[in-house]
């Protein structure tokens, strides 16, 4: 047993903080209020080296590993969730499976410019009829000499606008079910994609969240990431390893709002003392540190178990659900310590509550991860892969 | 060129001091160490002259405890070549002079063309060892610069020094010892690859007896430590505008004698 980070995760740390502190805080109310995505910011994140934590040099990548990704998402999440969701999209659900999955050549192609920081990626699963179903896939690729060619729509596609390569998951073999997903990756400017929207949303709203259309539009041979009908296989343990930094996302969201809360309550007076000094609001302040600090050493034994390769899906699948769970109660619990002015936007709370909803939902809702959860414990077998 | 950046290790700034068990000493406990920011300006100038001239061997160098090669370790991850690290019992007193000195031998044995660091480290605000070191090389010293330029055959370095209300700049022969002012740069944070290819670059360990130096009684020493009093509330005049203006007034000139 040792909880303690190492030097380097500690100095990963401070710098993701900085940046937070320095750089993003400053604009991170105004391009929520506006929905507009921050390039310059995320440009110093990759310039940085934080959209390829994990990723080894030779792909572009930081060379570190997944607790560093975690505490830097966290310290990230902490000052805006905005960032933080571009930082899971590059780092975990499209670079961890081109690293993973992808030949030598993909990985220099496709992982090393968004792992770098000069492009992102994004991860296209969800259809409007496949979200926690996610085997019910209708975008078909149908093969056509030493091309595929694609088919159908994905929707809610983080960093769909921005991203240079999409990760597309298609049915290239509709009679095999969910053995007959593989997956692609589509470059911007293949013809034959585009985005058709983007989505105006209650939380994140700084972030792109697009719907991506596909009309008979034809990808090399070449961008097929593993064989076909591995691709539900790829996106189900890509979601395993996003979801660690989801749950580190939700724990910067909670901790934001709970710094917040704490600041007001030792400034705040009401009846004739600091409101800190009321035993009701101390049991609130009380309550959100120890979930807070649960949550925290969920997703760090979560990342933990990972960077050892020891099976993680369930420790992640609890780490997520706690994570999203509490960020949910901090935050509702926030605006109560700050009482009307917690409902203004000027006491930023508000936002944190407004983003802190999502991580309830992407990435497998928390009914999804108590399924797997619920699965494990009662020793069923996994019939995902 | 050969550049070295003296550096010390400080508490963080946003550290609360208290006064330890022994009255002559902080207590340390729960203190998040830092290199301190004036010195940070000097590693960043170093950094950029090391950019502007294609090549440098930029060298940080601290005196201190153990935990004192974190900051070394901070330097290297923003981009210093290599580090030495002064560490013995011997020094476990020292004041600024004895600090200066053995600081002032490294320089000797490492022959560099030029010495940069912090105005002033932010834990005990001497702000002595830059001319110190200076004085026992007979370097030239320029403090306080705000700008500072190496010609192109590194032999003098233009610098801008701030004085009131103004910059003073001088022609500074080297090899020198230059100390930065805020404003000098904005230093860079560590990128991920900086920090993770830290630990693969030298930190040297160096003792008072590889510089020739023993332990010497401090010509400082401290007597005590003392936290500053509360400040006291502020106070607030009460009444119409025109008598509060008049009270204010008379309480500026007479109380706090400020106007």
């Amino acid at each position: 047993m040792h909880l303690e980070l190492t030097e380097e995760q500690r100095m990963i740390q401070a710098m993701a903080r900085e940046l937070a502190e320095s750089e993003i805080a400053s604009v991170a109310d105004e391009i929520d209020r506006e929905a507009r995505f921050p390039h310059e910011t995320v440009k110093r994140m990759g310039e940085l080296g934080l959209m390829g934590i994990a990723i080894p040099e030779q792909w572009g990548g930081s060379g570190s590993d997944t607790i560093a990704y975690v505490v830097a998402l966290e310290e990230i999440a902490k000052v805006c969730a905005s960032h933080a969701v571009v930082m899971s999209v590059d780092n975990s659900l499209y670079g961890e499976p081109v690293l993973r999955s992808g030949t030598d050549a993909q990985r220099e192609r496709f992982l090393k410019p968004v792992a770098s920081g000069h492009a992102h990626g994004c991860f296209a699963l969800t259809e409007p009829e496949a979200g926690s179903d996610a085997r019910n896939q209708h975008t078909l690729a149908r093969r056509d000499g030493d091309h595929y060619v694609l088919n159908g729509r994905k929707l809610f596609i983080t960093n769909g606008r921005e991203a240079s390569f999409a990760l597309v998951f298609c049915q290239t073999d509709a009679a095999r079910a969910h053995h007959g997903i593989t997956a692609f990756v589509v470059e911007k400017g293949t013809p034959g994609f585009t985005v058709a929207k983007t989505e105006d949303k209650l939380g994140l709203r700084a972030s792109d969240t697009a719907e991506l259309v596909f009309e008979e539009c034809r990808v090399p041979v070449a961008n097929r990431l593993g064989d076909e009908g591995m691709g539900f296989t790829i996106a189900m343990a890509t979601l395993d390893g996003g979801r660690i930094g989801i749950a580190a996302q939700a724990v910067g969201i909670a901790a934001g709002a709970f710094e917040r809360s704490l600041a007001y309550a030792r400034e705040r007076k009401a009846f004739g003392a600091r409101i800190g000094d009321h035993q009701m609001v101390q049991w609130m302040l009380a309550d959100m540190a120890t979930a807070i600090d649960a949550a925290r050493l969920l997703t760090h034994r979560a990342a933990w178990l990972k960077d050892r390769e020891e099976p993680y899906g369930v420790a992640a699948a609890m780490a997520k659900l706690f994570a999203s769970d509490t960020a949910m109660r901090v935050t509702t619990d926030a605006i109560q310590v700050h009482g009307g002015y917690g409902y203004i936007k000027e006491y930023r709370v508000e936002r944190y509550f407004r983003d802190a909803k999502i991580t309830q939902i992407y990435e497998g809702t928390s009914q999804i991860q108590k399924l797997v959860i619920a699965r494990d414990v009662l020793g069923g077998h996994d019939d995902r892969a | 060129m050969k550049i070295l950046v003296l550096v010390k290790q400080v508490p963080d700034t946003a550290t609360q001091v208290k006064i330890g068990a022994n009255p002559k000493a902080i207590d340390t406990a729960g203190i998040t160490w830092i290199v301190s920011p004036y010195d940070e300006f000097a590693v960043e100038e170093a950094l950029r002259i090391k950019e502007k001239r294609g090549q440098a061997d930029v060298v940080a160098v601290t005196l201190g405890p153990d935990r004192a090669k974190e900051a070394l370790r901070s330097c290297l991850a923003m981009g210093c070549d290599r580090a030495i690290h002064l560490n013995d019992p011997a020094w476990a007193e020292a004041d600024t002079l004895a600090t200066a000195k053995a600081l002032a031998a490294v320089v000797k044995q490492e022959s560099p063309e030029l010495v940069l660091t912090g105005r002033q480290a932010i834990d005990d605000d001497m702000g002595a060892v830059p001319a110190q070191v200076a004085e026992l090389l007979g370097w030239p010293c320029a403090y306080w610069i705000m700008e500072e330029a190496v010609d192109g055959d590194g032999k003098t370095a233009r610098t801008g020094r701030q004085v009131e209300g103004g910059l003073e700049i001088f022609d500074v022969p080297l090899p020198a010892v230059l100390s930065a002012q805020k404003g000098l740069n904005e230093p860079r944070y560590p990128t991920l690859k900086g920090i993770m290819g830290a630990k693969k670059k030298e930190i040297k360990d160096v003792k008072a007896g590889d510089l020739g130096l023993g332990a010497e009684t401090p010509q400082l020493s401290v007597v005590a430590l003392e936290a500053l009093p509360p400040r006291p509330p502020g106070r607030i005049i009460q009444g119409d505008v025109p008598t509060a203006v008049k009270e204010l007034v008379r309480s500026l000139r007479e109380d706090a004698k400020a106007i």
